[in-house]
């Protein structure tokens, strides 16, 4: 299960992850992103402090848009990962093709100075 | 086998008693004639003629009561025909009579009371046939207090016989009394008509003249045998004696029954001709409710939809006597299909049409949910034969698939019962075309997990069945898959003397998909890695490969090693894979190697080099390298709490002397006694490595 969340600040779009992302709930992660570039953002973060769990379903949604980002010009940041989560981004290599920070703070600097 | 014994037997006893009782009874006369002292007693005869009516009362009993083949008019046909032999019998008699005519013996007391006594056994004959099966025709639907009453008769009657039996004086007012309640009790049971209800029409025609004829027997024999007993009464006192007789006037049984038989035979005679008029009602009924079952059951019988379709049109059709009907059924395609009854497709479409031109809705709008008359609306449609028209919408979940219409030549041709009738067979037909689909579905997802399962066994078959051996390692693989087919995959494969491969991969996602990627790689593996090529030269190139086979967001982690036993050394490269667990003998610990490195098809481009590293390292005896897939360190406790790196590492210290095999028992069956359950929710693969 898990609820997307989204707010805008200062023309960025901020996705809040809350609870688990299997392989059902990916779809809806999958939407969420979607809708965001859809309506134009090209700076996203995406808060994961409430992030339980991410299955390899839900990395693979990431990995799909790294290069349609790359090609479109839009950068995305993720934070506030726990640790658990951080680890499963880790394994998979993810956070070297993603950027990832610890706090909002730093994801919104790094943002800015793309 | 036994019945049949007891009916022959019975029918014996009969003749013996009906001799018997000819016997005696003109003994008696003949004795009583020339004023003689009779030789047998004068209470036998009436003796005699009890045990004949109660072999007769379970004669008829056992043959005709016990009977389930016979039907209403079969019973009917039983009562008619034994009257018409009675009576034909006692005609040849009155023949014989008529051709004796003139001579004494005619005159003679003793003929005319043997002449008498032979109508009287065929009259007893008749009434208890006929009473045996006016008994089966009151009781059928019968109620408790019915049950009472019938066998308070019946008793009643069997107690008159034993008081004649008995030759108990004849009280006057107890004979009257004892007649009239007998009579009422007759009238009242008479009332029990619910049999005629469920004859046809023609059933009826033939019931009313069996019934006729019936009644006519009965009259006449009830005059023969009324005129011999007179005319033996007189022979008896014109000689100027008192001759003793058996009269059957005096016979309180054999009266009631005449009454009995008789007041029924005219009530069913009456009740049949006035119900008449209304049979074709009741038949309609009927038919209503047998096609009501056959809309019901079509779902269990019938092949398709089209079936279903078929018979809701002829159920209706015939329900209502309508003169055509047609079954419109929306379909994808752009013209709707049309199932027609008595019309052509033209002149239906004709109308569809002159309707959609009125503007009607109700036929062709099928937004609407009323069902409509719209008759008025065909009186404007000029060259049309029909004259009144009923729609029905027919609805599935709740979804408008179709509307049904009648028509009719005659205008106003239908009532508000029809209505309401098509109506509940339109609902029905729908809820049946719905059970189908849904039995359809659930067919259809039966033959999907049958796929599963097969994808389930050829994907068990890719992994290898023997592991390649080395003196110098020991090694030992183990994978459950969970109920879906799962993506993870192990395998090994001999370079040369002193080199051996071994890969441990995992697909992104389950299903039949990842079983798919994990044949692929499979394929991947087997030709990459015989080039005896670098292990990052072999991610690279991997890499490579799964770019145009991998779907967007699906990537394969793994990793692959390549064991040089003269050497002594490991070489390795993890692309995105669980960190390899290595045990250091020499140390006595434990390691988690978390190389750089990236999984497959997450870089679809030439830059996929830059995240993939080949590392080496020298084994000592003893060491131990345990590769897993993310099922084994994610398996969940009942408390949702994960089995994790370092239960992991330990559970593999704890067992660290013993060979691979043994490792790899010890670990599984730790992770189920963690787990708690055998049903794993995604794949527990390993592949444990001991160096000697």
């Amino acid at each position: 299960m898990i609820h997307i969340k989204r707010l805008q600040e200062d023309g960025v779009d901020i996705v809040a992850l809350v609870g688990e992302i299997d392989a059902s709930s990916s779809i809806e992660l999958d939407l969420a992103i979607a809708r965001s570039v859809g309506e134009g953002f090209i700076k996203i973060l995406v808060d994961c402090s409430a992030l339980e769990y991410i299955s390899s379903a839900g990395l693979g949604v990431f990995m799909s848009y790294i290069e349609e980002f790359k090609d479109k010009n839009i950068s995305m940041v993720l934070f506030g990962m726990n640790d658990k989560v951080a680890n499963t981004f880790q394994i998979l290599g993810l956070n070297e093709l993603l950027q990832i920070t610890q706090s909002k703070d730093q994801a919104k600097q790094l943002i800015h100075e793309v | 086998m036994r019945t049949k014994a007891i009916i022959r037997l019975l029918f014996t006893v009969g003749v013996i008693t009906w001799l018997g009782l000819m016997l005696t009874d003109i003994s008696i006369v003949f004795s009583s004639k020339n004023n003689i002292q009779a030789e047998v007693p004068l209470w036998l005869p009436n003796v005699i003629l009890n045990l004949f009516i109660i072999s007769l009362y379970y004669y008829y009993k056992f043959k005709v009561e016990h009977d389930e083949v016979l039907n209403f008019v079969d019973l009917l046909w039983r009562v008619f025909a034994t009257g018409l032999i009675s009576t034909v019998i006692s005609l040849s008699l009155r023949l014989v009579e008529y051709l004796l005519g003139g001579t004494i013996l005619t005159t003679h007391v003793v003929f005319a009371e043997l002449i008498y006594l032979l109508n009287l056994g065929l009259m007893i004959g008749f009434l208890m046939m006929a009473f045996t099966a006016w008994k089966r025709l009151i009781l059928y639907q019968k109620s408790k207090w019915l049950l009472r009453l019938w066998t308070v008769f019946e008793y009643g009657l069997l107690l008159t016989l034993v008081y004649h039996s008995l030759r108990l004086p004849i009280v006057e007012w107890l004979y009257s009394a004892l007649l009239g309640i007998f009579i009422v009790l007759g009238l009242v049971l008479s009332g029990n008509m619910k049999w005629v209800a469920f004859l046809n029409f023609r059933q009826k025609w033939t019931g009313l003249l069996l019934l006729l004829l019936t009644i006519f027997y009965l009259l006449y024999i009830f005059y023969t045998i009324g005129s011999y007993a007179t005319s033996v009464g007189e022979a008896a006192t014109l000689n100027g004696d008192k001759i003793i007789f058996l009269d059957y006037r005096a016979h309180i049984f054999i009266i009631c029954l005449m009454s009995f038989v008789t007041l029924y035979s005219i009530f069913s005679f009456l009740v049949i001709l006035f119900n008449l008029p209304t049979t074709s009602v009741f038949e309609q009924k009927l038919e209503e409710v047998v096609n009501f079952q056959r809309i019901s059951q079509s779902i269990q019988t019938e092949q398709s939809e089209e079936s279903v379709y078929n018979i809701l049109l002829e159920t209706s059709v015939s329900t209502v006597f309508a003169d055509a009907a047609w079954l419109e059924i929306k379909s994808n395609a752009h013209e709707n299909k049309l199932f027609t009854y008595k019309i052509t497709d033209k002149e239906a479409h004709d109308i569809i049409a002159h309707l959609q031109k009125q503007n009607v809705k109700g036929v062709l709008d099928q937004g609407t949910d009323r069902t409509k008359n719209l008759s008025k609306h065909l009186s404007s449609l000029k060259g049309s034969r029909f004259r009144s028209i009923l729609a029905f919408p027919i609805y599935v979940k709740g979804e408008n698939i179709g509307t049904l219409a009648l028509l009719k030549e005659l205008a106003e041709g239908f009532n508000k019962e029809m209505t309401r009738i098509v109506s509940t067979f339109a609902n029905q037909a729908g809820i049946s075309i719905e059970n189908f689909r849904l039995m359809e579905e659930a067919l259809q997802n039966e033959r999907y997990k049958e796929e599963l399962k097969i994808a389930k066994t050829v994907q068990k078959s890719l992994l290898p069945q023997v592991l390649e051996q080395d003196e110098a390692f020991d090694i030992a693989a183990f994978s459950e898959s969970a109920d879906e087919v799962g993506g993870d995959y192990y395998d090994t494969l001999r370079l040369n003397d002193h080199q051996v491969c071994l890969i441990v991969a995992d697909v992104s996602g389950k299903g039949t998909t990842a079983a798919f990627h994990m044949s692929q790689m499979k394929g991947i593996f087997h030709s990459l890695a015989q080039h005896c090529i670098a292990p990052n030269e072999f991610m690279i190139r991997a890499n490579q490969a799964l770019v145009h086979c991998l779907e967007r967001g699906s990537f394969i982690s793994a990793t692959f090693f390549i064991v040089d036993t003269q050497a002594r050394t490991v070489t390795y490269a993890r692309a995105g894979h669980c960190p390899l667990l290595y045990y250091r003998a020499a140390q006595d610990a434990t390691e988690y190697f978390k190389d750089r490195g990236i999984a497959l098809g997450m870089v679809r481009n030439k830059s996929y080099s830059n995240f993939i590293q080949s590392n080496e390292f020298e084994y000592q005896s003893g060491d131990i390298m345990v590769l897993y897939t993310d099922g084994i360190t994610e398996a969940k406790d009942n408390r949702n709490e994960e089995f994790g790196y370092d239960r992991l590492a330990h559970v593999v210290q704890e067992v660290k002397d013993l060979p691979a095999r043994q490792i790899q028992e010890y670990m599984i069956s730790r992770l189920y006694e963690f787990s708690g359950t055998e049903n794993i929710n995604d794949d527990y693969t390993t592949m444990i490595v001991k160096f000697k």
